[in-house]
């Protein structure tokens, strides 16, 4: 990812010039124009909506449950059965709307958990340097090379993942590290701007400075972070429980899956029941990093193409 | 009295700080209200170092400075903010200062909250308008701008009017001009004229020979983090001792002289630990041997 | 050998408009003549170098023409500047010292710089040592990475980069400016040298300083807010300058040695007028003490005395 604060290159005559000196004011109506006319970001922001949308409304325009068993099985889609069954009479349009709402909420809170932890990690590591820096960043470092996947797959022997909110909490401890690299670089160099020391000479606390004076100068920085962890760990947890180590009493996409491929959907041509999640699965994550590229082009006045 | 005895900085660089960096090597002199001494170096020389020092921007390592007699590397909390409240400093990139997404008049109300909590709105403002006053310039036409939208004198400016509404006793100013056009240097330098005047003691940091000459009572020549040569700047300039001090002085472009012949203009490392003992040769005016 | 420059109009694009950088500029540098080019930041001087040589693709040549002997040099094109390029105009950049890939040890830069101008890098090797000698510099600089050499050492291997051809005009874009006291003189008289022997035939000095202008240069041109205010030898500007700007800017500078107890010296009030949408007339009319009615008119760039050219009516 693209460093964010803007080195915008201005020839203004009469005074001497450096690269950060952009007005908030002058940045955000620039944003906004740049914005909506940015493709990538209006095509992913409204592909995302519109998900979100069906998530939220789709279980209401019906009646059905997900695990409910239902007279036809296996059938394709027709006025009945939008999306068709599955093999043992499910109901997939309902299992499919349900399960988005679950990428989204598994999105947003492991999202948030990770987001917490990264900025934790990363402002103490770029605001303090030193043996504090050391410290994190062999916590770091550890953390982001224990191999998830197999973590999660002892952790979830012994413990039964039961919700989705634990699931998510899981994923959001272990998905944290490039983002606090990201966030201690961004924050490293901002740390060393003059408008922290005269902080410090304000008599202003540490993490008042941290989140007063640094954290806001990198809000765009930070929300495509967010955007990132928010998509990727959708992507982790649709690997979890296609794996069958998700909670099994929630729908999910991933879940369907696994459930789809173990009954030999693929091969028995019911291609309504894998299309359904897969492609569930890949808009919602697509859309998000469309949108990410989108927005930092539209952040960053370097990568314009204007 | 802002006095610094055998301060020494020394950095640890590497992984786990595996080597050492000496930046300021046992450096000893006052600072007297009402007196402006120049630090020059170049770069290097530590000089940026001393005053963050002194501000407690960076720990020291060994050695002490001492502000009217307490030992500054013990405050803390309330000892430190009531220090802040005398002693302050102003840096050099004036872009730099500010932080982008305010606007500029949140340097002022940063320390009304602390420092100035009790006082009613009229008050304050007044007490603004003073100190924008005192640096010349109109409350109403800079404090609702953002940064980007002053030039780089008035954003100097307006932090050195934030430094006196707290009625310091000594500012650190480090490389606060350089910055600056020349047509609007001079201005920023008058006024810290007009400021020692009325009791303010400077520290003014900087490279520049020229600049230190016109403005301060007394001179200090760093190099590599040790004193060379100290004195009243008329004996300085007019009769300096030291090796170091007479080849920045010969390397110094000047408009009522031109270079005198081709000197070794080449400094590089004659001496790599000058040793740091002072002789003084006139009255106040000390060189390193 | 002459430069000569006609009514030359540089323009930078953005999305508020154009910036007019370089509004009208018409000069010549003699032959073996240093010149220098003074003015503060956003004044257009930056720009009217490197118009010169063409290196910026920001840059959008409006109007006017440059010629070295008579013969026109194609500045409004990147690619016919590409022969032209340090063979007859070379170009010293401001932060010289990034200019050294850090990746690349020195003799390595320069190999591939020569092997793109078609220059054997063998057959130029003998005299590229004795340059770095001249300089200073042993010629085991060509065996280290820019990293192990200071800012001095940098700045001197990239003039002698910049000059190993021997160009007729030679740019030098504030060289001096990030430097130390004392390596800011051996590089100005390095420049004085490449003169002296021939290696270069004139030169443009860029710079905001005055006072190293004074030392090295022999016109001073000086330009405020995209236009010339005046050219006259050096000693001429800095004694008697004819300009309200040069006089005004000469007098605030603390350089001629004076002390604030001695004599106030004074600024000058006000910034320069902005460059997107330049006011008609005279473009120092605002800040100047001696302004009158004719001044809401342009005034020409004329000699008023013999080389000594001013753009001023009080002076007329």
């Amino acid at each position: 990812m693209a460093a964010v604060d803007p080195q915008a290159e201005s020839v203004v005559a009469g005074t001497v010039v450096a690269p950060g000196a952009e007005a908030a004011l002058r940045r955000r109506s620039e944003t906004f124009h740049f914005a909506f006319r940015n493709k990538k970001l209006v095509v992913g922001l409204g592909l995302l909506m519109f998900l979100l949308l069906v998530a939220l409304v789709g279980p209401m325009l019906t009646d059905r449950e997900p695990f409910e068993f239902y007279d036809a099985l296996g059938q394709p889609p027709s006025s009945e059965h939008w999306l068709g069954t599955t093999a043992p009479g499910q109901d997939v349009y309902t299992q499919f709307v349900h399960g988005l709402r679950a990428s989204f909420i598994v999105g947003a809170i492991a999202g948030c958990v990770a987001a917490a932890i990264a900025m934790a990690v990363g402002f103490a590591a770029g605001y303090f340097g030193g043996f504090v820096d050391d410290v994190l960043g062999i916590l770091t470092n550890v953390v982001l090379v224990i191999p998830t996947i197999a973590v999660l797959i002892v952790v979830a022997a012994y413990l039964t993942v039961g919700s989705l909110v634990s699931e998510a909490v899981l994923i959001g401890v272990t998905s944290w590290p490039w983002a606090a690299r990201a966030i201690r670089a961004q924050t490293f160099s901002l740390a060393t701007r003059e408008f922290v020391s005269l902080a410090r000479l304000s008599g202003q606390g540490t993490w008042r400075i941290i989140l007063r004076e640094i954290a806001p100068n990198m809000s765009s920085y930070l929300f495509l972070a967010f955007i990132l962890l928010f998509g990727g760990s959708i992507l982790i947890a649709a690997t979890l429980d296609f794996l069958g180590l998700g909670p099994s009493n929630v729908m999910s996409l991933g879940l369907m899956l696994n459930v789809a491929v173990s009954n030999s959907a693929l091969q028995l041509e019911m291609w309504w029941w894998f299309l359904a999640p897969g492609i569930g699965i890949t808009a919602i994550v697509a859309a998000l990093y469309v949108m990410n590229v989108g927005l930092d082009e539209v952040f960053n006045p370097k990568l314009r193409k204007t | 009295m802002l006095k610094l005895d055998q301060v020494t900085k020394v950095y640890k660089v590497g992984t786990f700080g595996g080597k050492q960096l000496t930046a300021v090597r046992d450096l000893t002199f006052e600072l007297s209200p009402g007196e402006v001494v120049s630090l020059i170096g170049e770069s290097g020389s530590g000089k940026t170092t001393v005053g963050k020092m002194i501000l407690r921007l960076t720990p020291v390592t060994a050695g002490t400075i001492t502000f009217d007699g307490n030992d500054v590397s013990r405050l803390e909390r309330g000892r430190l903010k009531a220090y802040y409240g005398e002693v302050q400093g102003v840096f050099q990139d004036p872009f730099s200062s500010y932080n982008p997404i305010f606007k500029v008049d949140r340097i002022f109300t940063m320390l009304r909250g602390a420092y100035f909590r009790g006082l009613g709105r009229a008050e304050w403002e007044r007490k603004l308008e003073a100190s924008l006053h005192a640096v010349g310039l109109e409350p109403s036409a800079c404090l609702q701008k953002f940064p980007h939208q002053l030039s780089g004198g008035q954003l100097q400016r307006l932090l050195i009017a934030r430094a006196l509404l707290l009625d310091i006793k000594y500012l650190v100013a480090d490389e606060i001009i350089s910055m600056l056009d020349a047509s609007t240097r001079i201005d920023v330098l008058n006024l810290l004229g007009e400021l020692k005047a009325r009791g303010l003691g400077v520290l003014f940091i900087t490279h520049d020979l020229s600049l230190g000459h016109y403005i301060s009572d007394r001179t200090m020549i760093l190099r590599k983090g040790t004193v060379v040569e100290l004195g009243p700047t008329a004996s300085v300039f007019g009769n300096p001792q030291h090796s170091y001090t007479k080849l920045l002085l010969d390397s110094v472009p000047q408009l009522h002289t031109r270079w005198s012949g081709h000197g070794s203009g080449r400094s590089d490392d004659a001496d790599e630990h000058p040793s740091p003992t002072l002789v003084e040769v006139e009255p106040g005016h000390f060189v390193a041997t | 050998m002459t430069v000569a420059v006609d009514g030359l109009r540089v323009y930078y694009r953005t999305l508020r408009g154009d910036v007019q950088a370089v509004d009208g500029v018409t000069f010549s540098i003699g032959d073996g003549e240093i010149m220098g080019l003074a003015g503060e930041s956003g004044c257009g001087k930056s720009t009217l170098g490197k118009s010169l040589i063409r290196m910026d693709g920001r840059m959008r040549h409006v109007d006017g023409s440059v010629s070295l002997d008579d013969r026109p040099l194609p500045i409004d094109d990147t690619r016919a500047m590409n022969k032209h390029r340090f063979k007859d105009v070379s170009l010293v950049p401001q932060y010289a010292m990034s200019a050294l890939t850090p990746t690349r040890k020195v003799g390595k830069i320069i190999e591939e710089l020569l092997e793109s101008r078609g220059v054997r890098f063998a057959a130029v090797r003998p005299e590229l040592e004795r340059r770095l000698t001249l300089v200073g510099l042993s010629k085991d600089v060509l065996g280290l990475y820019p990293i192990e050499l200071s800012g001095g050492m940098k700045q001197r291997t990239v003039m002698v980069l910049s000059t190993l051809l021997n160009p007729a005009l030679l740019i030098a874009d504030e060289i001096t400016s990030a430097l130390d006291v004392s390596t800011q003189k051996a590089v100005a008289e390095t420049l004085v040298e490449f003169r002296d022997r021939g290696y270069v035939k004139s030169m443009m000095v860029i710079t905001h300083d005055l006072a190293i202008l004074y030392q090295v240069a022999d016109t001073i041109l000086v330009m405020y807010a995209g236009k010339l205010a005046e050219k006259a030898p050096a000693e001429v500007v800095i004694r008697s300058p004819l300009h309200p700007y040069t006089q005004l800017l000469i007098s605030s500078l603390p350089e001629v040695g004076v002390t604030y107890d001695e004599k106030r010296l004074t600024g000058i009030p006000g910034r320069p007028p902005p460059l997107l949408d330049p006011p008609t007339g005279c473009r120092f009319r605002d800040r100047c003490p001696f302004a009158f009615d004719k001044c809401a008119e342009e005034p020409p760039f004329l000699e008023v005395e013999p080389d000594h050219h001013v753009a001023c009516w009080k002076v007329f």
